[in-house]
């Protein structure tokens, strides 16, 4: 008997405790902690809408931080207010320097726009042959940020835009993950699903199917910018600055390693890929800054992370190419169906819940059992 | 000569290879016919290790191949004709040919071979300098048997060398390959076109599903109705 | 002010620029004939190739001439090093496994160079009889300058010999054709892997000399964007050719500079920009670029 088929642990640890954590972020306002799990959730959602098109739809892009960029800005531009409009994107059109608009609509403006330029952007690229595909994208991330670099007027240039105010709180965070993540597994529950997943699976037969895969791969996508937008306008409003160098090729690899570590065929993958990426660099803070143990100062270890980081990659690509997770999907299922939630109220999910739960202190508790055993049996041997 | 004892071969999970033991001896052209998929074709990429087998081994000579490299075992003289001819469709036949001594230094003996190649597929010699991207099919076959003779084989595995090829071309490429027996080259010859292989064959193995079935003298089972039924078309 | 004697010092500056590009792209051509493989840590090695140099100047005082051997000892054996433990393993997976392989080599190397060094710029000057200037009206140029620019050719012709009348350049053309048939004539395939990595990781370091001499600073993620140039300039001459790669990285260069040199000062900044939007016009309208021989960008 498994631990994850028990619909009641899956609700404890999918559902009870992560709210658990997410309920207390949500009041701690400012705290350190906080800010982590804000960061998670953020990554839960660049890294959800990548797998989409890296897992599932049998394209490889690493041009996803460009498309944050584009919904970062955009959002930026409608949260800002006038004053500060004036100040930093001076050539901003006079209508578009007096619109301000709530939060939640500048995400969703940012997030149009994003899959905009994916609707552009794909239509020449999509069709290139894999690995060309995935140099066209980084191809668009340096473009980007040459625009963002360079239109001083529009977007203050490469000194980036500050003062953005803290609208990104843990809530906002995690309904918009929540509801992503939602989408994305009825997406790929549906025919339309199917259709993505026998695309990659083998891209002939699939045109066969008669589905028009140059639209499936677009949709996917823009779907995918879509969300990526919005990830962006909530990073911008967290971390209050943003400019050009956030959104390169540094931090795009840094997507793209999460979502191959997490497991990029699954959309639970991007959850584990998330908590890891962000919690591994500041477990290893200390180190990065010269870590004092027994009196002595290590070094600066500076970029220690990303090392581990990246050997943490090769390894599973070598080893375990589909990533922790691998294809399954327990968490966004255990979140996503009734089943679990039901059984907080049925009495046998307990009692099997603690029989799992007994049948496992059983085997923990016989290895000291079994140790003692083969140490006697020894002895005996010996006395002989 | 050639000794495979129990052999296994996956393929990501499926098996399909099980259990598989076969003989062949000096100078004998063994046929190994079966329907598609039935595993005729992993067996000689196993032994020429494009693939790694499960389990079991394979005996060259006395001397165990199982684990050695593609290059060992070429080094050793056995020659893989692949499916699918497998040439070098950017080179031209000569260098093609060329290639096919690659391992081989003495110069003489590659000229030795390459006389040896041309007059058994004379069409190569008219189009030394085409590329062999333009060849036809049955052309093409003949070359990527021709390079494998370019190498001094002890033992040539020829895997469908028929496929996609006229009844006029398989033909052609049949007298060759009874030609290579006249002159001694031990052949383990993996074919769909059951007749024309049981016909030039001394034995064969009969393979379904990855497992053998039957095998014994080659006159004797083309005369077995139930081979008859199964493989040869009916009466 | 467009001057003939301003296009030309222009030209003269894309010429040498294009010298860095093509010496690179040789090594990314070689490599992705054999592999299909777009090795992302080819521009770091570049790096890791000018690092040792200057640690070897200035900590040791050597000249320039034996750091610069050393500097390709320690080049072709990272280059090497990530061969075996981060590509060979993945032989038989898709290009795009590889692709990611050697982008988590290529932050390996940068992050191991930030470590030991600083993430600042530090800075780079080579040795008086190299950096001696000659000037032709507005063009200047270096003796180091001239020297990489002679040498791509001289490679280029060394190289080409080599891969038509030697053995081991047989062996490369095979693989490059059709490996598995490659491996069924007895060729071993990790030998000749191992000498495309050694040839292209030695270029990318001797190209590392030129461009740190050029911009008189270098930091640890200075290759990875000129190595990415390279890779396009690779694709824009026709990718598994080495002429090619040397046409395209002397055309992209050229192209870089007029486009740096010409366009109003508004749009210069956007050089980088331009280089990758040429890569996807060209990869768009001629997938297997001008001199295009083996399967470039098809679907």
């Amino acid at each position: 008997m498994k631990l994850r088929e028990s619909n009641l642990f899956r609700f404890i640890s999918f559902v009870l405790i992560p709210l658990t954590i997410i309920v207390y972020a949500g009041f701690d306002r400012g705290g350190y902690y906080t800010g982590l799990i804000n960061l998670v959730g953020i990554n839960i959602i660049l890294v959800a809408s990548l797998n989409l098109v890296n897992g599932f739809s049998g394209m490889f892009s690493m041009g996803h931080a460009a498309f944050m960029a584009i919904g970062a800005y955009a959002s930026a531009m409608l949260t800002l207010s006038e004053v500060q409009k004036l100040t930093l994107m001076p050539g901003l059109p006079e209508w578009l320097m007096a619109l301000v608009l709530p939060f939640p609509i500048t995400l969703l403006i940012g997030g149009i726009f994003a899959a905009i330029v994916a609707l552009f952007i794909g239509f020449p690229v999509l069709r290139f042959k894999g690995h060309y595909l995935s140099v066209a994208t980084i191809g668009l991330i340096i473009i980007v940020r040459a625009v963002l670099d360079n239109e001083d007027q529009l977007t203050n240039g490469a000194r980036g835009i500050t003062g953005l105010s803290s609208h990104s709180s843990t809530w906002i965070i995690f309904a918009i993950a929540i509801i992503f993540m939602f989408i994305l597994h009825r997406l790929l529950n549906s025919a339309y699903g199917r259709g993505l997943i026998a695309m990659r699976d083998d891209y002939t037969a699939a045109q066969t199917l008669g589905v028009n895969l140059t639209t499936k791969k677009l949709s996917a996508f823009c779907i995918s910018a879509f969300m990526a937008g919005v990830g962006g306008g909530l990073w911008a409003h967290m971390i209050n600055v943003i400019s050009g160098k956030f959104f390169y090729i540094e931090y795009s690899f840094k997507i793209v390693e999460t979502s191959i570590i997490g497991g990029m065929y699954s959309i639970s993958g991007s959850v584990i890929g998330s908590i890891l990426m962000t919690y591994i660099p500041e477990l290893l803070a200390p180190l990065e800054n010269g870590l004092k143990i027994f009196g002595t100062r290590l070094p600066e270890l500076y970029g220690i992370s990303n090392i581990i980081l990246a050997v943490l990659l090769i390894i599973i690509i070598i080893f375990r190419r589909q990533g922790i997770m691998g294809y399954s999907e327990i968490i966004t299922e255990s979140i996503f169906s009734i089943d679990t939630y039901k059984s907080v109220f049925q009495k046998q999910e307990y009692y099997k819940l603690l029989k799992i739960v007994g049948y496992k202190i059983k085997r923990i508790g016989s290895i000291p059992g079994y140790i003692s055993n083969r140490i006697l049996n020894r002895d005996n041997k010996e006395g002989k | 000569m050639l000794k495979i004892n129990n052999l296994c071969v996956k393929y990501d999970t499926i098996r399909a290879v099980h259990d598989v033991s076969i003989k062949i001896n000096d100078g004998e052209l063994v046929a190994m016919i079966g329907a598609n998929g039935a595993g005729k074709s992993t067996i000689l990429k196993t032994i020429s290790r494009i693939i790694k087998a499960e389990s079991g081994s394979i005996f060259f000579n006395g001397k165990d191949i199982t684990k050695s490299t593609s290059h060992e075992i070429v080094a050793m003289g056995i020659i893989h004709v692949p499916e699918g001819r497998q040439i070098f469709t950017k080179m031209t036949i000569e260098e093609n040919l060329k290639l096919g001594a690659f391992l081989e230094n003495n110069k003489s003996k590659i000229n030795e071979n390459f006389e040896k190649a041309i007059s058994l597929f004379p069409l190569l010699e008219e189009r030394l300098k085409q590329i062999a991207g333009t060849l036809s099919g049955g052309e093409q076959q003949m070359l990527a048997i021709g390079r494998a003779l370019m190498g001094s084989p002890k033992l040539l595995l020829l895997d469908e060398p028929s496929m996609g090829l006229s009844p006029l071309m398989t033909q052609q490429v049949f007298d060759a390959l009874l030609q290579l027996k006249k002159e001694g080259i031990t052949m383990l010859l993996v074919e769909q076109n059951a007749y024309d292989a049981m016909e030039i064959s001394d034995r064969t193995y009969i393979l379904e599903t990855g497992k053998i079935t039957m095998s014994g003298n080659s006159k004797e089972l083309i005369e077995d109705p139930n081979i008859k039924a199964a493989y040869l078309g009916g009466e | 002010m467009f001057t003939f004697e301003y296009f030309l010092s222009q030209l003269v500056n894309g010429l040498k620029l294009g010298s860095v590009y093509a010496m690179v792209a040789i090594g990314y051509s070689m490599v992705y004939g054999i592999l299909r493989l777009i090795n992302f840590a080819h521009g770091d090695i570049m790096t890791v190739g000018v690092y040792t140099i200057l640690v070897l100047t200035t900590a040791f005082g050597m000249p320039l001439w034996i750091t610069v051997l050393i500097s390709i000892i320690i080049s072709v054996l990272v280059g090497l090093t990530a061969e075996r433990v981060a590509y060979r393993p993945l032989r038989d997976a898709g290009e795009e496994t590889t692709l990611i392989s050697s982008l988590a080599v290529s932050i390996l190397i940068q992050n191991l160079l930030v470590m030991i060094f600083s993430p600042q710029r530090v800075a780079f000057h080579l040795p008086e009889y190299l950096s001696k200037l000659y000037t032709f009206g507005t063009v200047r140029l270096s003796t180091i300058n001239i020297i990489t620019f002679i040498s791509v050719f001289v490679i280029l012709i060394l190289l080409s010999y080599m891969i038509k009348y030697t053995r081991i350049g047989m062996a490369m053309r095979a693989c490059s054709d059709n490996m598995n048939a490659a491996k069924l004539m007895g060729i071993n395939i990790n030998t000749v892997v191992v000498v495309a990595f050694i040839i292209g990781s030695g270029l990318a370091a001797l190209s590392g000399l030129m461009l740190a001499g050029e911009y008189k600073t270098i930091d640890p993620l200075m290759g990875f964007v000129p190595g990415l140039k390279a890779f396009s300039a690779a694709v824009l001459g026709g990718i598994g050719s080495l002429s090619g790669a040397v046409l395209g990285g002397f055309i992209l260069g050229v192209a870089e500079m007029l486009f740096a040199g010409l366009m109003p000062t508004e749009i210069t900044p956007y050089r980088d920009a331009f280089v990758f939007l040429l890569l996807i016009l060209v990869l768009l309208i001629k997938p297997n670029g001008i001199l295009g021989s083996s399967d470039g960008g098809r679907s």
